[in-house]
């Protein structure tokens, strides 16, 4: 599996590390209720088809990145900075 | 006051040869990480001009000026290696002296490309990798920065502290394609 890395070009899977949904570039404002923080830290769909996730490129530039994959058939379709994405 | 002794890294664990590939220490002097503020890119690549003689590298690069180089080093970072950067860089960039905090090993010789095939996952063939690249990546297991001066020399960073580590996982590997090599000539036809 390669992930194509917007500063390096397509890498290994060995480089990454995922963190997960990217839901969690999405924080509730620290006034949220506990409902808002409950389904931030813990409730996730579990999508058949595109989806997007952090990964970070631990073992190369170092970026948080956001990743679009299909979890049906594993393509991968785009990468982005995640401070971009965030912006 | 204690006299203390400084040491290399890779005191006692280099030069090897094997086969047809050395391994041997190199001397990058200093390493001083260069990352500019935020919005600062183009400021602090034209102060390193103008002090250096080097700008502040594209992703994936390594520039050269006399005896200082620049290597790109990661994301809004790069590695100023052989020298002190200029106090007028302060302004545009953090300053960090790393000298000490890396590796420096130096693998030569015509089956190096065949050698690091074995740890690293990313493609060091000419055409992928030409003269004056640097690429952040795996060595093995380890975090490594790996410059490619040109010819058949390939320049590794590792933490220093990964130091036995890499030199293990590169004598191994120099080992197996070694005795590769001597059974292709061993075979007849």
């Amino acid at each position: 599996m390669l992930i194509p890395c917007p500063q390096c070009g397509p890498r290994d899977i060995r480089e990454f590390t995922c963190k997960g949904h990217e839901t969690y570039m999405h924080r509730p404002s620290p006034a949220a209720p506990p409902e808002a923080w409950d389904d931030h830290l813990h409730n996730r769909d579990n999508p058949a088809g595109p989806t997007r996730e952090m990964w970070h490129h631990v073992a190369g530039c170092g970026a948080w990145l956001v990743v679009e994959r299909n979890t049906v058939t594993h393509a991968v379709t785009g990468a982005m900075l995640a401070r971009e994405v965030a912006r | 006051m204690a006299e203390l002794i400084a040491t290399s890294p890779l005191r006692d664990l280099t030069p090897i040869t094997i086969g047809n590939v050395t391994l041997t220490e190199g001397i990058p002097g200093q390493v001083w990480a260069v990352l500019p503020w935020r919005g600062a890119t183009e400021a602090a690549s034209t102060a390193l001009q103008s002090a250096h003689g080097l700008p502040f590298p594209a992703p994936g690069n390594l520039h050269k000026a006399g005896s200082t180089r620049i290597a790109w080093a990661g994301l809004d970072q790069a590695f100023l290696l052989g020298t002190t950067p200029d106090t007028a860089l302060a302004a545009h960039a953090a300053l960090i002296d790393q000298s000490d905090a890396w590796a420096h090993l130096v693998l030569s010789g015509p089956a190096t490309r065949e050698v690091l095939a074995r740890l690293v996952p990313v493609d060091l063939a000419p055409a992928a990798c030409p003269k004056g690249s640097a690429r952040r990546t795996l060595l093995g297991h380890m975090s490594c920065l790996i410059l490619h001066p040109g010819g058949d020399t390939f320049e590794i960073l590792v933490f220093r502290s990964m130091a036995s580590s890499a030199v293990h996982d590169l004598t191994r590997a120099m080992t197996a394609v070694a005795a590769r090599d001597l059974r292709g000539a061993q075979t007849p036809g």
